[in-house]
């Protein structure tokens, strides 16, 4: 089995109250044990924010991709991932003229957004499109010389009734990251879709949500 | 003197051989107990020959202590609750079964007053017994078990009016004073001699008494006493309780182990009660052991042989009969069917009250003595096939019913709760307010009275106990908590009650208060693994304030707080295995303050020493 495994997935997740998520904690339960997957809960293990700046960037170096998965909130993320990027990708580590450590590596989000994909239009209520509010993350990647793939998105999360409906997108997101571990990523050929979801689901057509 | 060390040491070697062996065969203790007694009993081995009957008598006692343990359990909410099931439940179960046992004896020709008189004798059932195995089994929060218990409460009331009813079915009047009191303890005095009206006044007012006495009183004794310090008179104490209320119960003339029950529910909401238990528990375990014998050695095998067949008859249709009407009942008050057959194996069998009602009524002539004789052999064979029958039920009946039909009632006696704390003084009480807050439920227990005292003003229910105490933490719950906060501001007895808790309740997690690095390390040796020094936080919180007032901006000083912190407390971790080798610690020590001072360099604004570089870039800014 670990010889299948192409790529060391890192995944920064943060729920600031994880007793009240519904969608998150389904998504986190259906690849948090998964091998070759190293699943970091930052409210967990920083709950006074002190961040351990060396424990996380020897993380970051022992991976190959690392997972920013968290609620949308604000258009953005919770504080700590804010703290995360602030604190662990320093200068001279990650960007700078010799912070080259990430160099090659690729960088992904997966958010659990509040509005439908409708409403991220311009005749919609956000006006722009998620993408566009994700920029922040994306230059982030690309001045830590990282690659940054399409976004996994589950929306409008408040209309996701059944416990069937998000277990559906559970088994999306494990494909997703079984997908990212085992395969050579295609770069090019994931930057064709909006989100990572549709990329997904084109690979594996006869497979429906 | 040596009569009776002989006695004791007789009854007690028999108890110790023979209910391990029961237990471990999966009888039970009451069968080993009832066997213990037939062993040594006048029929097989003859160490103990008719006093058994006097024996009887005393151990009887253990029955008033388990009533009184149980109203212990039972909140007077609860109580209130089954009354339905007592009125109703308990009457019918006495009504009918007096009334088709007196059928049966009228249609086999006794006189209608022997008739009846039997029948009430015979429809009461053995609380000693039942209890006993339905405690044993943890059945008595089951619904079938709370039945049960409703109708032997009932029972106990019952004995009242029967007691009255007897003398005016006699035929002739007994000398004067052969039996003024049920119960074997004589006493010099009695109401008997007043008016009824008077008698009536004066029982409700002993009840009263009892009630206001045990709601208002009782705790400022029981606070006065523990304050002494000395274990043995609170103890003392705690029977005297027992016994006074005893007492006064056959001097208004009901039963005792009615008062001490009523006592028990009164008591049920005080902060002494676990204290109360964890006394009254041996001796009441004993006395009633010693009960099982006594009636194991009291069957009289050459009247059983001499009528064997006549006897068997009796004893098997006893159970049918009893256990017929039980499961009507059972039906008619919709019990789900698995409690229906708890409910009717359970109390199917004559009780320990036959045996007083009996020699009563022989007294009053009411029964000729022949047929009592008979009776009371049936009513002890009932008794002795009671758990075996209960084992039947166990194991052939109920695994016929599905695990959710079985499953308690969650409206049952449960109030154990998830967190124990032990020690509710300046450090345990922030624990608790704010587990309190979070709606967590927690046992509180404190040895010092004047601080339950304090404490209990703010709304806390705390318990008064020694928590290094292996009986006391059983009956906090320690068996099913999942969390043990040792708060205490004892170093020795903390360390104690570590090890105690570690060793008898693997599974139940610790955390703890230390003093000092010393006292962390030695609570770390005995396996508690999350340990908060008592002062640390809070002079911590201090050292922050001192640097904001020196200038700190307020967040640098809070996170140099926090950098101290985290390194201090893995400081602690990492050096144990020097603790001891001065030597070795005091450099190591050192070395780890060089570390700290470089990591809190890292939040200071001078740029050439800077190794942190937490949100700017070093050449920028």
């Amino acid at each position: 089995m670990p010889d299948k495994i192409k790529n060391k997935i890192l995944v920064i997740f943060a729920h600031p109250a994880l007793h009240k998520s519904r969608i998150n904690i389904k998504l986190r339960r259906a690849i948090a044990d998964l091998n070759g997957i190293t699943f970091r809960d930052m409210y967990e293990i920083y709950p006074d924010f002190l961040i351990n700046v060396e424990e996380e960037q020897r993380l970051l170096l022992e991976h190959d991709i690392i997972v920013l998965q968290h609620p949308f909130y604000w258009y953005s993320s919770p504080a700590i991932i804010k703290e995360w990027i602030d604190l662990v990708l320093e200068y001279g580590f990650a960007y700078g003229n010799e912070g080259t450590a990430l160099k090659g590596k690729s960088m992904m989000t997966a958010i659990t957004a509040g509005g439908s994909e409708d409403s991220y239009k311009p005749d919609g209520v956000h006006y722009y499109n998620v993408r566009d509010f994700l920029r922040t993350f994306e230059r982030t990647a690309a001045l830590c010389n990282m690659t940054y793939l399409p976004p996994f998105v589950v929306h409008p999360t408040s209309e996701l009734e059944s416990a069937e409906d998000i277990s559906v997108y559970g088994d999306l997101y494990k494909k997703v990251m079984t997908m990212l571990r085992d395969t050579e990523i295609d770069f090019d050929a994931m930057n064709k879709f909006k989100y990572i979801n549709d990329y997904i689901l084109d690979q594996y057509k006869s497979w429906s949500v | 003197m040596d009569n009776f060390l002989f006695q004791a040491f007789i009854y007690l070697v028999a108890a110790v051989i023979s209910v391990p062996i029961a237990k471990r065969l999966g009888l039970g203790s009451v069968l080993g107990y009832l066997f213990a007694g037939i062993i040594i009993g006048p029929f097989v081995f003859r160490f103990v020959g008719m006093e058994s009957e006097s024996v009887l008598h005393f151990a009887e006692f253990g029955v008033v202590m388990m009533l009184f343990l149980i109203g212990l359990e039972l909140r007077p909410e609860l109580l209130w609750r089954l009354r339905g099931p007592i009125l109703g439940l308990g009457g019918l179960q006495v009504t009918v079964t007096t009334a088709v046992i007196f059928l049966i004896g009228y249609l086999l020709g006794f006189s209608w007053k022997i008739s009846l008189a039997i029948g009430l004798i015979l429809a009461l059932s053995s609380t000693a017994i039942v209890l006993q195995i339905l405690n044993e089994k943890s059945l008595i929060k089951t619904e079938g078990g709370q039945s049960s218990f409703s109708v032997l409460l009932f029972q106990d009331i019952a004995m009242i009016p029967i007691l009255a009813v007897l003398p005016l079915l006699a035929t002739r009047m007994p000398a004067a004073g052969v039996f003024k009191q049920t119960e074997a303890i004589h006493i010099g005095f009695t109401i008997e001699a007043l008016p009824g009206w008077q008698q009536a006044i004066i029982v409700v007012l002993v009840i009263a008494a009892i009630i206001v006495a045990g709601r208002f009183l009782v705790r400022y004794v029981f606070r006065f006493i523990a304050e002494t310090r000395i274990k043995e008179i609170f103890t003392a104490f705690a029977l005297l309780l027992v016994i006074g209320i005893a007492l006064a119960m056959q001097i208004v003339g009901l039963s005792a182990a009615l008062g001490t029950f009523i006592a028990g529910v009164v008591l049920a909401d005080n902060e002494y009660r676990h204290e109360l238990e964890t006394d009254i528990e041996p001796f009441k375990g004993l006395l009633l052991g010693l009960f099982f014998i006594s009636i194991g050695a009291s069957i009289d095998f050459s009247l059983f042989l001499k009528n064997l067949y006549i006897i068997v008859a009796l004893v098997l249709g006893l159970i049918a009969v009893k256990m017929v009407i039980l499961f009507v009942l059972g039906y008619g008050f919709r019990m789900r069917r698995s409690q229906n057959y708890l409910f009717t194996f359970a109390l199917a069998q004559g009780g320990e009250f036959a045996f007083v009602l009996f020699s009563f009524a022989t007294q009053y002539s009411v029964i000729p003595s022949p047929i009592a004789d008979t009776l009371i052999l049936v009513v002890v064979l009932s008794m002795a096939l009671t758990p075996i029958l209960m084992i039947f039920n166990e194991k052939l009946l109920q695994p016929r019913f599905s695990s959710l039909d079985q499953r308690p009632e969650s409206d049952t006696i449960d109030e154990h709760n998830p967190v124990i704390i032990a020690g509710f003084g300046r450090f345990g009480q922030i624990v608790g307010r704010l587990l309190h807050a979070n709606n967590i439920g927690t046992t509180i227990l404190d040895s010092k009275p004047s601080q339950i005292d304090m404490v209990r003003r703010f709304g806390y229910k705390v318990f008064y106990g020694d928590a290094s105490r292996l009986d006391l933490l059983y009956s906090a719950g320690a068996g099913e908590a999942k969390l043990f906060i040792l708060a205490i501001d004892d170093k020795e007895k903390s360390i104690e009650i570590a090890q105690t808790v570690q060793k008898h309740f693997p599974n139940l997690e610790i955390i703890a208060r230390s003093f000092d690095r010393r006292h962390s390390y030695e609570l770390m040796n005995v396996g508690v693994k999350v340990i908060q020094r008592e002062t640390f936080n809070s002079a911590l919180e201090l050292g922050v304030s001192a640097l904001k007032i020196l200038g700190f901006h307020a967040y640098q000083a809070h996170r140099a707080g926090l950098t101290f912190k985290h390194h201090d407390e893995k400081t602690l971790v990492d050096l144990r295995e020097l603790w001891g080798d001065d030597e070795a610690f005091l450099t190591q020590t050192r070395l780890r303050n060089q570390d700290l001072l470089e990591l809190l360099k890292g939040d200071e604004v001078d740029r050439e020493e800077n190794t942190d570089h937490s949100w700017e870039r070093p050449d920028t800014s």
